[in-house]
């Protein structure tokens, strides 16, 4: 049984990004990267269902634009068996990490395809739906839960107050959400054994655009906002304001 | 010629999300608003997508779709998308949009933009404005292939409810085999018992660790039943396992625009700031009068939350329900 997660390079959360010189990405000079906190989730299920299993192979599949294995190194650290670094891709077109991702994927013949529910760079929760299609493969997204039993999936997919209770066939593509598990930390150990398993790096076939970004911008400025008051006498005063002034209510 | 929008009108449980009808609204705005819906028995929810600006309307109906199908429900969506040979294809960013707007894209050969915050044409073609990195930053983006397909972020644009209550109705004639739905959602379990959900909510209350301990969570419970409000929390309320993640607001959590956004003892960590500020009016009660939260408040209260909330509460019940 292999088992594929797919990996995204991405600024970590307290970054502060700043717009770069082509006035269409970031800047990512003194930007700290991580794997994306969500495919963190998919990879420990990965693990956990290789373990419960007894055997099996978990494989890291990372896009990377700048081919930077880093990701994939600390995802063998974690306990991936194995990596595929792609050098290509894109940052926000979804649809072209996508086909690379479902052309390196179709010869891997993965029991389960994990990824993390959106990548907190693009924000997008396209790409596992996309090579799910692409692979023709039935899909769960946003997944709290989750069960492999013989050849079944059965997933709790998050949606607005509850969840859907998915069922489906092997092979399968599942997306996570937080909560599925608590990734693991690795372990000394296993990062002196990363650095000996192996990465295959490929460079990513030419894909066509889907979309282009035209320009970056800053988020709308607020309004200069001000302190009402301190303490609760300020609460009679706040209600007013939000009535009367605001309109809020 | 105007530009055509086809827009898919989510519903569940036979009634239409208030997200999908703004959708239609913001189509018939930027141009020839057409409509689809999916499911068993919905045909007579035609008329609500005609009030939102819909001049026509396909319908697959199909006792299959009672519950979501993510297979089933893009083919049929593809499908209408052929058929009105629209331009663009607009829907909700609800949990169901961001899982089908990839799927059709992927049958169509087309791009995305999700959680768009504005739309506008140039010419005839699409440019769409998005947050990245939970709001950071914002794109614009352009299409290049397929139709321009874009999820839009519930509660920022208008509702119109202007339109004909008789659009023209075409049933879809999907023809789709068992086969072919694979992925089967058996039921739907409720987790947060009726409560209202934060992406959608037009007001939300939202309680930080300064609170202390998760039985403080009261106060913030007690100021959002009174103004009807969501309840959100943040990062490190959920890591700490007080609250659960589906309360979470912010880069890992969930990124909301309501008219008035309450956050009690939230200091305002970037990755929590980037999932909130793009909410119409903020209030943030804080003892700490630096916490950075107050950086992008509209109102701020300097003080104890034990002592503010609850006097809060007792305004806002005296002002709501006289």
């Amino acid at each position: 049984m292999i088992l594929a997660v797919c990996l995204k390079r991405v600024p970590d959360t307290n970054a502060r990004p700043a717009i770069g010189s082509d006035g269409r990405s970031i800047n990512p000079q003194g930007i700290d990267y991580v794997i994306n906190p969500y495919d963190e989730y998919a990879l420990e299920e990965a693990l956990k269902i290789k373990e419960k299993a007894g055997a099996g192979e978990v494989v890291g599949v990372c896009v990377d634009p700048d081919g930077n294995e880093s990701m994939l190194r600390k995802a063998l650290a974690m306990g991936v068996d194995r990596g595929i670094l792609v050098k290509g891709g894109s940052t926000f077109d979804g649809a072209v990490n996508a086909e690379i991702l479902a052309g390196v994927l179709k010869p891997l013949g993965a029991t389960i395809i994990l990824f993390g529910k959106q990548a907190v760079d693009s924000d997008s929760s396209q790409v596992p739906t996309i090579v799910a299609e692409r692979l023709g493969l039935p899909r769960a997204n946003v997944v709290v839960k989750m069960e492999l039993q013989g050849n079944r999936v059965t997933c709790r997919r998050q949606i607005e107050g509850a969840e859907e209770v998915v069922d489906m066939p092997t092979p399968c593509v599942v997306s996570a959400q937080k909560g599925l598990n608590e990734p693991r930390y690795a372990s000394l150990k296993g990062i002196m054994a990363a650095k000996k398993k192996p990465i295959e790096t490929k460079d990513a076939p030419a894909v066509e655009a889907r979309i282009e970004v035209l320009k970056m911008e800053p988020p709308p400025p607020r309004p200069a906002g001000r302190i009402v008051g301190k303490g609760k006498e300020a609460a009679a005063e706040l209600v007013r304001l939000l009535r009367d002034e605001a309109k809020v209510l | 010629m105007s530009h055509s929008i086809l827009v898919f009108v989510e519903q569940r449980e036979g009634k239409v999300r208030k997200a999908g009808l703004e959708a239609v609204s913001e189509a018939a705005r930027l141009g020839e608003a057409t409509a689809v819906l999916v499911g068993s028995g919905v045909g007579s929810l035609a008329a609500d997508a005609g009030r939102a600006g819909a001049k026509k309307v396909f319908v697959a109906d199909d006792p299959r779709f009672k519950l979501y199908s993510p297979e089933g429900y893009a083919r049929a969506v593809a499908l209408a998308l052929q058929k009105s040979g629209a331009k663009s294809l607009f829907m909700a960013a609800t949990a169901m949009g961001k899982d089908l707007a990839p799927a059709v894209a992927a049958l169509t050969e087309s791009g995305v933009a999700a959680d768009c915050t504005g739309l506008s044409l140039e010419g005839d073609r699409l440019v769409a404005r998005r947050p990245v990195y939970a709001g950071k930053m914002y794109i614009q983006v352009g299409f290049k292939k397929g139709p321009a397909i874009c999820t839009l972020r519930p509660n920022v644009f208008a509702l119109s409810k202007d339109g004909g209550a008789s659009p023209a109705v075409e049933d879809l004639k999907l023809t789709i085999a068992d086969g072919d739905l694979r992925s089967l959602v058996k039921e739907i379990v409720a987790t947060a018992g009726g409560k209202v959900e934060l992406t959608e909510a037009s007001i939300i209350v939202t309680a930080g660790r300064g609170l202390g301990s998760p039985e403080a969570f009261k106060l913030r419970d007690d100021l959002a039943a009174v103004l009807g409000a969501a309840v959100g929390a943040s990062r490190a309320v959920v890591d700490n396992g007080w609250r659960p993640h589906s309360e979470q607001v912010g880069q890992t959590g969930k990124t909301v625009s309501p008219n008035l956004y309450i956050a009690i003892a939230v200091s305002g960590a970037i990755q929590h700031l980037a999932g909130m500020s793009s909410s119409k009016v903020i209030v943030a009660i804080n003892k700490d009068p630096d916490a950075p939260i107050f950086k992008v408040a509209t109102y701020g209260i300097v003080g104890d939350a034990f002592e503010v909330v609850p006097a809060l509460t007792e305004e806002f019940r005296k002002v709501l329900h006289h």
